[in-house]
Formats: structure tokens, C-alpha cells, sequence
């Protein structure tokens, strides 16, 4: 049986003539264990996407389905990297951990809630950081405590939302790694949110594209068979990979420029001649 | 660590004494000295001028008036009480001096003055103390009153009566105006309760407020001879002062970020949890810019509501001195003045450190 499945999801926000269709016919199986990526542009629904898979908004209609039960709100089972960190800036790095594994755990110890955050901040490099508010770290450094936030909760899926957007390609390159590490360690669902279709295909073992809202709805999805570890700099010349790439990029520029034709209104000129002014000052 | 931080930030409420801070400290290179130097030199020579423009200034009236004076006892009483009236002016003499805006000096001698009448009147009740000490023992063996010192109170009797007022409605506004914004901005349902409440409450004048809380004080304290304008003054400051709280706390917690929400539903934290680890902390920063508010406008309205309620504070006395036309009372009240503004921007800086210490965002508050 799946672990998490969409069963013609449609989501509208709004209502009356105001009602705009963000998510439409959106079906979508990930197994225990798998790596799913799903590209998009931005502003096509994959925020939206996200919170109906972790439970913090409900679908207009259709069913997200975890484990064969239906959710209906959020849950220590699917942890959430957001986009824009989230961290609570009045707590310290260990403080911002703490809390979330002291609600994953409430019958734990002080101890050993206390051995729990410090692992983990230890996992993803930041144990000098440790007593830091979230105002004195780099961008990378904050969406590494967000990345020990969610998976000190042990939670059996990940659900990233774009977690690397904000930040540059040294520092993005290095954090999938440490991602993937982790994933590796104990073979989570995973679901990754991004707008960069490298990344899908250096960590994900599926890809698929999501056709940008209104109606945004999921493309055919992409199978990466690249055996891992994967090698970046050797992943580049991979023709596997190359052709990959080309076949969701070009995928996502027909459907972009197919909306952009939709969306462009002709505008027809008056035939117009310029006036000629020649000899027509002379008396 | 963190710490460190909060006391680093401190100093910066108090950046108006850098220049003379970062003298004392003795570690500066030529140019810092010289960049401080100048601050200081700035602000003392602004100072300077202030004492210069008052002395003329109040040199021109005072000329105003002892010339209309003169010329008035010309025409009612003729030349030689003319003379005479100029002579007593100009001897200093105090029953003819012009009453008018008084210089520097005259208010510098007089605050001398208050300070002095101070020690008088503390060694003063010091005696009083020591020669009822056997009948107080007496009486209260019986179970009597004591009897107490009720002599008029010094100049800085009455800062501190000013000041524990000012606290007392500031903790009233504190206790009444936190709680009840909390509440409100949590629920969008007793928001629209309380609203007009709020609206019509908040521009209500200061006068009004005591008016009302002394038909209601009066009637409680009814066969209850002992003072009640403490009581009064500082439930009116503290009703009249309470607004910005109320409304910044509503605010505050009612516009906490939806990224916050979305963690501590990720979290399924509990109601009282969710409240107290999310909402509250990120609306601090707002509830004290409300406080500080509080503060400085129950400092303000303290005057007036003092000087109707008869509570012993510098609002009475301002009144007071008004009243007398004494001959040094105008700089009396010219010492108020600076007493009152002086303690109003302690207060505010003060509050200023508390603001800058509870906020995570530490650019936020100015």
C-alpha cells in the first residue's frame, strides 16, 4: 500500500465570482521509503500543495489519504521544512528544537530530550550555534535548524517546501547533501518542493512537474535512474541525466509558453499613414 | 550569550550619554575623542544658548513690566511715587518686584532653595518623631492611631508622591489593560464586544476621568475619614493611560505572523501552549511599545489629575505656586517644569531598556 496518496485533489480559494481554482485534479502516489520531487514555477500551487499534504488546509474536494487514513489536520507523523524557515526568533537554536522534539515526545525525559536536540544539532553542523538566536545566523545556517527542527520529530515523511529557495548555490549544494544524507540513513518518504529542476534530478528518484496554476494540476512524471550516491560534478556530463533535464525543462517551457499565449490578448493597430508635411508650410 | 547581547543593547537607550561614557572609559584613539568631544560640545553649546535666549527673554519682560508698572503709578499717583516705585524695583526689594517669566539664576536659586527647605522640614518632622515617640508608644498600646507628622511636604516629598502615583497607575493600567488586550485579540468575537467600548473610552479628557473616578471612589470610602486622593489620582492616571496598552496588546496579538501559527499547528501544540510559547512571546514587542506609551502619557495627565484630586504632588503644587503669586513662586514653577520633564524622559529611557530587552527584533524598537 502507498504511504501518502491524492485522490483527485481540487483546492479553490475564495467564493462566488471571486473563487480562483489554485489545485485542480491533482492525483499523486508515493511510496514508503521513495524520494518524490515536484517542479514548478513559482506561484503555480506548490505551497498550497504542500499544506494539503501536511494537513494545514483541507482540499475543496477529493481526499489526501496517509497510511490509508484520511487527514484532516496536521501531525508529528509528516514533518515540515518551510520555505521561509519558520523559526521563532525569541528562541535560541536549541530552544526552537527542543520544543517541537518535546511535543514529538511527550513522555521523554528532560535529559533525553536534551540528547535528542543536541544530536541533532550536532547532524546538520551547528552545535557552536547552539545557544544563538536565530537573528545571528546566515540564511543557510537557519534553514539548517529548520532541517534539525523537523527531523528531531523523527517523522516517518518529510515534507520540504522549497527549503534550499532562499539561499545561494554553494550553500544549497551543500545542504542537499546533508539532506540526502540523512534520508539515507534511514530511508524516510520524502517530498520535495522546488522551482530548480537540477536539484530534483540530483536527489529525488521521481520528478514531476506541476502545470502552473490557476488549475494547476500534475504533470507525467519523470523517473531519475541514476544509481546513488550520485556524483554532481560527474552528474553533469551523464547523458541519463542530460536527457532528463532537457525532457522537464522542455516540458515546463511549452507549458509556460502555452500559458503565455492563452494569457496574450491581440491588439490591432489602426491602419494608420503618417501625415507627409512636405511642402506644407511654404505660402 | 544572550546575555551579552541584552546588555549591549542597553547601552544603546542610552546613546544620548555616549560621549560622556566612552570618556570615562578612557579607551579612545584621537579621532574617537575628537568625534565625542564635538557631540559633547554640541549639545552643551545648544544648552548654553537655551540659558541665553531664557535670560534675555525673560530680561525684555521683566523691563515690560516694571516699566508699565512705573508708568502706571506716574499717571495714578504722580512723579515722586513714580520715583519711589522705580527704586523699590531696582533696589530688588521683594514687595514691588514685576511678576514675570524669572531667569535662569532666579530659578536655579530657588530650586537651591526647595532642596534646602527639604532638610529643614525633614529634620524638622525628625523632631516631631523623636518628641511623640513616648505618646505614639502609648497610644498604640491602647490600639489607637498614631499621631503623624502633617506638616507641609518638601520639594522631593512631593517628586516621590508624583512618582509612586505614577507607578501605582501605571501597574493599575498594566494589570487591567495586558490581560483584557490578550483576551480581545485572540477572539475576533469580543473584539467587536468590546470595540465601541474602546472607541468611545479612549478620547476621553484626563478631568473627566478623575470626575468620574472620584463619584465612584467618594461613595466607596463613604465614614472612611482618611485620604482617598491617592487612591483617586492613581486609578484615574492609570484608566487614562491604559489605552495605548489595551490597543497595542489587541494589536499585537492579533497580528501574529501566520508563519508563527503554522509551526505551532505543525507542532500541535495545545490552546494554553500555542498562547503562551507563540503568541505571547512575539507580541511583546508590541505590548511594551504600548507600555512605554502608557507610561509617558500617565506622567503626562498626572498633573492635572493632581492638582483637582489634592493629592500632595508636583501637579498640586504647580497649582499651588499659581495660586500664591509669591514672589519666587513663577520659578518654583519653572522648576517643576524641569523636574517634571526631566523625570518623564528618565522614565521613557527606562522603559526604552525594558522595550529594547524583551524584543527579539532588536530594530524594531525606536
Amino acid at each position: 500500500m502507498a504511504y501518502l496518496e491524492l485522490k483527485n485533489i481540487y483546492k479553490n480559494y475564495g467564493s462566488g465570482d471571486a473563487t480562483t481554482e489554485v489545485l485542480s485534479d491533482i492525483n499523486l502516489t508515493i511510496e514508503e521509503g521513495e524520494f518524490v520531487a515536484i517542479v514548478g514555477f513559482t506561484g503555480s500551487g506548490k505551497t498550497t500543495l504542500v499544506n494539503l499534504i501536511n494537513g494545514l488546509i483541507t482540499p475543496t474536494s477529493g481526499q489526501v489519504i496517509c497510511k490509508g487514513k484520511e487527514v484532516k489536520e496536521t501531525s508529528h507523523e509528516r514533518g515540515v521544512i518551510f520555505q521561509n524557515y519558520s523559526l521563532l526568533p525569541w528562541l535560541t537554536v536549541g530552544q526552537n528544537i527542543f520544543m517541537a522534539v518535546k511535543e514529538a515526545f511527550p513522555k521523554k525525559t528532560k535529559e533525553a530530550l536534551n540528547t535528542i536536540v543536541e544530536e541533532y544539532v550536532e547532524m546538520v553542523r551547528l552545535t557552536p550555534a547552539i545557544n544563538k538566536r536565530p537573528k545571528e545566523l546566515s540564511g543557510g545556517m537557519r534553514q539548517r535548524v529548520a532541517v534539525a527542527r523537523a527531523l528531531a520529530m523523527k517523522p516517518e515523511m518529510i515534507i520540504m517546501d522549497e527549503p534550499l529557495g532562499a539561499l545561494d548555490a554553494l550553500t544549497r549544494g551543500d545542504l542537499q547533501d546533508e539532506i540526502l544524507n540523512i534520508w539515507g540513513k534511514d530511508k524516510r518518504t520524502a517530498l520535495l518542493i522546488t522551482n530548480d529542476v537540477d536539484e530534483g534530478i540530483y536527489m529525488a528518484d521521481r520528478i514531476i512537474p506541476l502545470r502552473p496554476g490557476p488549475k494547476a494540476t500534475l504533470g507525467p512524471e519523470f523517473k531519475i535512474d541514476i544509481p546513488r550516491p550520485r556524483d554532481k560534478t560527474a552528474l553533469n556530463d551523464d547523458k541519463n541525466f542530460k536527457d532528463t533535464r532537457n525532457a522537464i525543462i522542455e516540458y515546463l517551457m511549452d507549458i509556460g509558453d502555452a500559458r503565455k499565449s492563452e494569457i496574450q490578448e491581440q491588439i490591432i493597430l489602426p491602419e494608420l499613414e503618417p501625415k507627409s508635411f512636405v511642402g506644407y508650410f511654404k505660402s | 550569550m544572550a546575555q551579552d547581547i541584552v546588555l549591549k543593547e542597553n547601552k544603546k537607550s542610552m546613546v544620548f550619554l555616549k560621549p560622556i561614557t566612552t570618556i570615562f572609559k578612557g579607551k579612545l584613539s584621537k579621532e574617537k575623542w575628537l568625534l565625542s568631544a564635538k557631540k559633547t560640545g554640541i549639545t552643551l553649546a545648544s544648552v548654553l544658548l537655551f540659558l541665553i535666549l531664557w535670560h534675555f527673554g525673560s530680561q525684555a519682560l521683566y523691563n515690560k513690566e516694571a516699566n508699565y508698572k512705573i508708568n502706571k503709578t506716574l499717571k495714578e499717583q504722580g512723579a515722586a511715587a513714580a520715583e519711589a516705585e522705580r527704586a523699590c524695583i531696582y533696589s530688588g526689594e521683594n514687595n514691588c518686584q514685576p511678576n514675570t517669566l524669572p531667569s535662569p539664576l532666579q530659578v536655579w536659586q530657588s530650586l537651591q532653595l526647595l532642596i534646602a527647605d527639604h532638610y529643614v522640614i525633614k529634620a524638622d518632622k525628625k523632631a516631631f518623631e523623636e518628641k511623640m515617640f513616648a505618646t505614639n508608644e502609648a497610644l498604640a498600646a491602647k490600639g489607637k492611631k498614631k499621631i503623624t507628622y502633617t506638616g507641609r511636604p518638601s520639594f522631593i516629598d512631593i517628586v516621590l508622591t508624583s512618582i509612586k502615583t505614577v507607578f501605582a497607575g501605571f501597574l493599575l493600567a498594566l494589570l487591567i489593560a495586558v490581560p483584557i488586550g490578550i483576551v480581545i485579540g485572540l477572539s475576533p468575537f469580543l473584539k467587536s464586544a468590546f470595540n465601541w467600548f474602546i472607541q468611545i473610552f479612549k478620547p476621553v479628557s484626563p478631568v473627566v476621568w478623575y470626575l468620574l473616578v472620584f463619584m465612584i471612589v467618594k461613595t466607596l470610602y463613604i465614614g472612611n475619614s482618611s485620604d482617598n486622593s491617592f487612591v483617586i489620582s492613581f486609578i484615574s492616571v492609570g484608566l487614562c493611560a491604559m489605552w495605548a496598552t489595551l490597543v497595542n496588546t489587541a494589536m499585537g496579538v492579533a497580528s501574529v505572523d501566520k508563519d508563527y501559527i503554522n509551526v505551532a499547528k505543525v507542532l500541535k501544540l495545545g490552546t494554553f501552549q500555542k498562547i503562551f510559547k507563540i503568541i505571547l512571546p512575539s507580541s511583546l514587542p508590541l505590548i511594551f511599545t504600548g507600555l512605554r506609551i502608557t507610561l509617558s502619557v500617565a506622567w503626562m495627565v498626572l498633573i492635572a489629575i493632581e492638582l483637582l484630586a489634592q493629592s500632595p504632588g508636583l501637579g498640586l503644587f504647580v497649582w499651588e505656586e499659581f495660586q500664591n503669586g509669591a514672589n519666587d513662586s513663577n520659578s518654583k514653577i519653572i522648576v517643576a517644569m524641569f523636574v517634571i520633564g526631566i523625570i518623564g524622559f528618565l522614565l521613557d529611557r527606562i522603559m526604552l531598556s525594558v522595550q529594547q530587552m524583551v524584543s527579539f527584533n532588536k530594530n524594531e524598537a525606536i
